[in-house]
């Protein structure tokens, strides 16, 4: 039968038809769909883990009773799971387990790009990319396979053209080994990982590589295209498909297992061509391999190493480098220089529970918009994390020092504080986030007697993958009630004494108590509790400006809300747009601002 | 089977994805090979939203060439003149009655362009500019939100596919309250683009 999938739908699909029993996964994109999917099918323990260690090791524990287990993240996700998946390699497995890092090159939503392909030979686990969905499909079932016939997880590596491009599919399969039962089998040498068995490991680890790439030599989905000889591309994932597109007639080496390679196939395909080259996204991965094997290569001299490619970098590379003859130029050309456009930034929504709080850092903290010299010690700095609440950085609200990785805004608050700067710090992360890694900071907080103040933006929902349960809501990844665990219990039960929670719409609160914790001495904590206005709260009846009132201060344009324009001299709301928070009517000093009477 | 090479941009909330959904699915069931893909990092958030979709023989790259783009469909006025490179000489750009001002321009400084200016945008990749009254259609069929379908009537005019191809697909995928309305403003779309291609061809 043939559908239309996305590579994300695609590789659950083919992970259920492979008889997966569990799929556990951290939302983030490009992956999210992966669990989201699988959540919509019967049969398979499904949930959203705390964070990507978790529903690493949650796979692994299925694993080893001897059912299979898919595990989804984001490629920095796999930086999170990175300890379990190299113990995972080290004990191998019984019951199939292939872990899925969806890259993000160009970091479309991301806060850092990675070539994941390196996480393969690092922790010595095979590696599978497929180029299009149908191959996401079918490489998804022998990943399966190989994981339980070599004793091994398997990485599964995709991108974002990958994981959401939509390509026609043939879905040849129904579910198998689905009436597997889980039995654990004892056996210490394999799960118990003190030197003298993780010893004897790194030998079958070892032995495992040899036999892969013997395997690999013949396998079928890696596939020599020849044509004209005189040049030879290889190439892999969505990169293939670019190549395909440019080099029309040349000959082609698609690869789809990047670790261990198959250099036997590589030398042959070297033979038969006058000059090899290689397009890839992101690191020269192919390239130095095939260099390795003492072969002339040609690759990141025409393919940029830095973002996300498409069709005509690739052409353009290409022809700059006498590759290919340049196409023809456009009957029609433009005139230069281009027209200056306004950009379109994303930002919080109208509505969103995270502007009042983030309103009132600038304004407290933030005393001069200059960037690049020292604060002064009546400054405030605001270490910040990975979510919505990032957008924050944009002006007009422009309220945040810092974004680095999950959970990492407490951490680097205390370290700024212990190093002796001379300010107030406060951190700010999201509910989600809090959960994922925020905690094991604040333990270190309480330990280390930090005198920080962390603000914890609870949206009471995952917010920017698209509204995923996490631990604090109690909703569970098919969307039922779970177990929940409430943040304000959780914060105190570590040793947190000054915990407040306030509504995330109110600005004099907020303020009040921003101001409290911040002059008082030891760590404090505030929940600003407001749910997301997207999917998760309904609109209430929109505000409107009076026009005679407004004095055209523009005071609460700094929210940066969506709905407020400026309308001649005064601001108007857009009533259609406007979500009825009221956070406007706090900041206008004319209290020009009024909800609308029904 | 000619490739044809269909981009869609908007912002969040017009309808983009669900329309180039529809587009590959409508592909797919004509025996084209589609690949499309969208971009849309933080579309929810008031970001771009961009989708390529691509039919057939055999498609490779989902993504779309610059200069290669045989229709720019635009949902948003700003977004379509920022695309506008893509198109291929003498493609054909349907832009949608509908602005949405950025937030970074919201207290005025880098001004957004007209419709006049859009359009003088689009004429420097092509003569077959059309600007198209989609919202105000999808406005008189009770719905707002199927300014997107009009949009794909009025491309349905350029492509050789009957009507029930594309609403047949329609009926199959859409929520039951939103087929009557999606259908009538998809026919309305195309009426609106065979009356502006007649008018035209008879130099009027």
């Amino acid at each position: 039968m043939k559908q239309l999938l996305s590579g994300n739908e695609a590789m659950a699909l083919g992970a259920y038809h492979a008889g997966i029993a569990v799929a556990t996964a951290y939302p983030g994109t490009p992956s999210t769909e992966i669990l989201e999917s699988i959540a919509r099918m019967e049969g398979v323990y499904t949930e959203w883990s705390t964070n990507e260690k978790v529903a690493l090791e949650v796979g692994m524990g299925a694993a080893y009773s001897g059912v299979r287990a898919l595990v989804s993240m984001k490629h920095v996700g796999l930086n999170v799971a990175a300890d379990p998946f190299f113990a995972a390699s080290t004990t191998g497995i019984v019951g199939g387990l292939v872990v899925v890092s969806c890259d993000d090159p160009g970091e479309h939503s991301s806060q850092g790009e990675q070539d994941n392909r390196h996480f393969a030979r690092f922790a010595k686990v095979p590696m599978l990319e497929p180029t299009d969905s149908q191959e996401a499909y079918d490489l998804m079932l022998l990943a399966f396979d190989i994981s339980e016939q070599f004793d091994t997880p398997v990485l599964f590596r995709a991108t974002t053209r990958i994981s959401h491009c939509k390509t026609v599919v043939d879905v040849s399969r129904e579910r198998e080994n689905a009436s597997r039962r889980a039995g654990f089998t004892r056996a210490p040498q394999k799960y118990v990982m003190v030197p003298s068995n993780a010893r004897v490991r790194r030998h079958s680890m070892e032995e495992r590589i040899e036999k892969l790439k013997a395997y690999f030599e013949g396998f079928p989905h890696n596939q020599m295209l020849l044509a004209d000889r005189s040049l030879g591309v290889i190439s892999c994932g969505v990169a293939y498909q670019y190549a395909r597109e440019v080099f029309r007639d040349t000959s082609h080496l698609k690869l789809t297992t990047l670790y261990p390679f198959p250099a036997d196939l590589i030398r042959k395909f070297a033979g038969e061509v006058d000059r090899v080259i290689v397009v890839e996204e992101l690191d020269p991965y192919i390239e130095d391999e095939v260099r390795r094997m003492g072969i002339d290569v040609f690759g990141k001299d025409f393919i940029p190493i830095i973002g996300e490619l498409n069709p005509e970098i690739v052409e353009n590379g290409a022809v700059e480098a006498g590759l290919i003859p340049a196409p023809q130029q456009p009957a029609k050309k433009p005139e230069t220089p281009a027209p200056q456009l306004p950009l379109r930034r994303p930002q919080l929504c109208a509505g969103c529970p995270h502007v009042a709080a983030e309103y009132v850092l600038r304004k407290l903290g933030f005393k001069s918009a200059e960037t690049g010299k020292e604060l002064a010690a009546d400054e405030l700095i605001v270490t910040s994390d990975i979510g919505c609440y990032t957008l924050g950085v944009y002006p007009p609200l422009a309220a945040l020092d810092t974004c680095a990785c999950m959970g990492a805004s407490i951490g680097q608050a205390l370290g700024l504080e212990k190093a002796g700067v001379p300010n107030k710090i406060v951190a700010v992360l999201g509910d989600s986030t809090f959960m994922h890694s925020g905690i094991t900071g604040l333990i270190d907080v309480v330990y280390n007697q930090g005198n920080i103040t962390v603000i914890i933006l609870d949206n009471e929902t995952t917010a920017m993958t698209g509204h995923q349960g996490h631990p604090g809501t109690g909703v569970s990844a098919r969307g039922v009630k779970g177990g929940r665990v409430e943040l304000e219990s959780l914060v105190k039960g570590i040793g947190i004494e000054d915990v407040n929670v306030v509504s995330a719409f109110d600005i004099a609160s907020l303020e009040a108590t921003i101001k409290r914790c911040i002059a008082s001495d030891g760590p404090s904590v505030i929940i600003s509790r407001g749910a997301c206005r997207l999917a998760v709260r309904a609109k209430a009846a929109p505000y409107e400006v009076d026009a005679d009132l407004c004095a055209g201060c523009f005071d609460c344009m700094d929210l940066g809300c969506p709905a407020l324009f400026v309308s001649g001299d005064v601001v108007r709301i857009d009533a259609e747009a406007c979500a009825g928070c009221g956070v406007c009517a706090q900041v206008c000093v004319q209290e020009a601002i009024t909800k609308v009477e029904s | 089977m000619n490739d044809i090479n269909v981009m869609m941009v908007g912002v969040g909330g017009h309808g983009v994805i669900l329309a180039s959904d529809g587009m590959a699915e409508v592909g797919v069931e004509n025996g084209y090979d589609v690949k499309k893909t969208d971009t849309l990092g933080m579309a929810q958030r008031g970001g771009s939203v961009l989708s390529h979709v691509r039919w057939g023989q055999h498609v490779f790259s989902p993504m779309i060439k610059k200069g290669e783009v045989d229709f720019l469909m635009g949902f948003e006025q700003l977004e379509t003149a920022r695309w506008a490179p893509y198109l291929k000489p003498g493609g054909v750009a349907i832009v949608a009655d509908v602005t949405v001002i950025p937030v970074s321009i919201a207290g005025g400084k880098v001004p957004y362009p007209s419709a006049d200016e859009v359009k003088r945008i689009l004429l420097q990749y092509t003569d077959r500019v059309y600007m198209t009254a989609s919202a105000r259609i999808a406005q008189e069929t009770g719905n707002p939100r199927a300014m997107n379908m009009a949009m794909l009537g009025f491309l349905s005019q350029f492509l050789p596919l009957p009507p029930e191809a594309w609403t047949d697909i329609m009926r199959q995928r859409l929520p039951p309250k939103f087929v009557e309305s999606s259908v009538d403003a998809f026919t309305r779309g195309a009426a609106e683009a065979k009356a502006i291609i007649e008018s035209k061809e008879s130099g009027t």
